[in-house]
Order: C-alpha cells, then structure tokens, then sequence
C-alpha cells in the first residue's frame, strides 16, 4: 500500500489546476473537435488540390460541364439560411424565449434533411448520366460527351474528378447528416424542457459544429463546383 | 450557461452578406470575361472571406477570448504547410 500512495504523489499535478480559457467543458471539447476536423477536411481538400495541379497538362473538366451548378448554387443557399437560423435558436434562447429556439432549431432540421436530400438527388443523377468514382462509366452519355470534346470534359483525368469529388462531397454530407442526427436529438431535448436563458450548452455547442459544417462547404462548393 | 452578455450580431446582414458573395462567386466563374488565374484568385478570395464572415460572427469567434481562439487558428498554418509541402513535387 506504501507503493501505491507514493504513485499517487507522482502522479499529482505539481501545481493547482487552472480556470485555463475559462469556457464550460463541451464548448472547449468541441472546439479541439473541430480543429481536429480542420485537418480532416485538410487532408481531403489538400489532395484534390495537389492531384488537379498535378494532373496538368492534362485538363481537368470545366466548371458546370459535369455537375450540376443550379441544384449545388441552390444547397449553398439552403445550408446558409440554416446557418442563420440555427445562431437565431441560439439568440432566442440566449434571450429566453424558448418558443422562438425551437421554431428556429426546427427549421434549421428542415434545411439540413432538405439539403442532404438534394444531395442525394444529385449524386442519383450524376451516376444516371455516368458519372461514377472511377470516372465517366463506358457507354454512358457523359462517357460520349468527353470522347466528342475531351478538353471540356476532362477525359484523360475523370477518375481523379470522379474519386476526389464524391470522397469529398460524400464526408461533407456525411458530417451534414450527423449534424441533422444530433441537432434532432437537441431538438427532442428542447421540446422537453432542457434548456433554458440560464442554460443553453447543447444549443450553442451543436450551432458551432453545424456552422462549420456550413463553413467547410463554402470552400468546397469555390473549390469543387466553381474552379 | 450564462456568460458574457453582449448585444447580438446583425445575423441577417452577415446573411445578405453570404448571398451577395455566393451571387459574386457564381457571376463570376460563368459570366464575367476574366483570365482564368484571375478568376481563381478572386473566387478563393471571396470563399475565404465568406467563411471568415462565418467563423467570426455565426461561430461567434469575433466576441471569444484570445486563447480560444487560437485553438481555431493553429490549425490554419499547420494546413496550408501540408498543401505546400506536398505540391512542390509539381513545382521542382
């Protein structure tokens, strides 16, 4: 028993510990999350950047030859207003007025289920047209279009654009739909009670993860529907 | 949990300011008559000020203390030396 105690002396913090940025334990927990996810996205992004820069001379296919820029230019929109309104759940509550937070959480679900919605619409369609991770699939109309002008539609490097743009887009919808997850369960909470002016954590922890879900599309919709 | 009270964001404006700069964007990969370098330039320019629009007033960075902050910032150079170090097998 000797020994153990002294394990336990070591093992003390040789100071007291510290009110360090002096924020509660998940909005600090989320925050190292999200900078984690920086490099997540990072290392994604990074290597779309690398392989289209490689791939010269070889051209990539030009903006809104393949995908689709009405429907993506419309889920940007969509992604945004549920940006506002999920820091306006925020500010109803920070305001006490609960009533207005779920209406405002409500309609934040709604944009995200819409937008993982019309993704899932948008990846039907590319496939149907013959845009798959492998590239422009044999036979397909798209597989016609770039044998007719190659330089337009990126021939000699569709596997990299098909592989490089749905491992993106798919992680990004993926995180979308685990926001729409939690910001349901959030939204189950609030409908029984559980937060208040006093006390309102999960409602801006879940808006921080949710703006940065909206965040990392800005870049990908610039770097991916664009460029 | 009740903290620092501050006056709320405009959040409609930063709004109307997303959507100008999405029209911006999209105006300017199809309609206006730029060199291709340009276009690049300007597009990465107003993704990045729209998603410092976001960080700053919706994630609410524009009113947290320093040291928060900088958990949000250090990852920005450790990213953009993985993208350079990486590209330059294209450049040398």
């Amino acid at each position: 028993m000797a020994h153990a105690t002294a394990t336990v002396d070591v093992m003390r913090p040789p100071a007291p510990a510290e009110r360090g940025v002096d924020v509660y334990n998940l909005k600090l927990g989320m925050w190292v999350f999200l900078a984690s996810e920086v490099m997540f996205f990072t290392a994604l992004i990074g290597s779309y950047i690398v392989l289209r820069f490689g791939a010269s001379p070889n051209p990539w296919a030009q903006p809104g030859k393949v995908l689709s820029i009405q429907i993506t230019a419309f889920n940007t929109f969509l992604l945004i207003c549920s940006s506002v309104s999920m820091v306006k759940a925020y500010a109803s509550i920070a305001d006490g007025n609960v009533k207005l937070m779920k209406v405002w959480l409500l309609v934040t679900i709604l944009c995200g289920a819409t937008f993982v919605g019309i993704q899932v619409y948008e990846y039907t369609h590319l496939i149907h047209h013959g845009f798959q991770p492998s590239g422009f699939r044999e036979g397909s109309e798209l597989a016609e279009l770039a044998a007719a002008d190659p330089v337009k539609y990126g021939a000699a490097t569709a596997g990299l654009y098909g592989s490089t743009f749905f491992t993106m887009t798919g992680f990004h919808g993926f995180h979308v739909t685990c926001g729409v997850i939690s910001m349901t369960y959030v939204f189950i909470r609030a409908l029984r009670g559980k937060y208040s002016q006093q006390d309102h954590r999960g409602i801006e922890v879940i808006g921080l993860y949710w703006h940065f879900v909206d965040l990392v599309w800005i870049i990908l919709f610039t770097i991916v529907y664009l460029i | 949990m009740a903290e620092t009270r501050h006056a709320h964001p405009p959040y409609l404006l930063i709004w109307l300011y997303l959507f100008v700069l999405t029209v911006a964007e999209i105006a300017l990969a199809f309609e206006l008559p730029f060199s291709r370098n340009v276009k690049l330039i300007l597009l990465l320019l107003l993704a990045l000020w729209k998603a410092f629009l976001v960080a700053m007033f919706f994630m609410h960075l524009k009113f947290e203390k320093w040291n928060l902050r900088l958990i949000a910032i250090v990852p920005l150079p450790l990213a953009l030396i993985l993208v350079l170090a990486v590209i330059t097998e294209h450049v040398w």
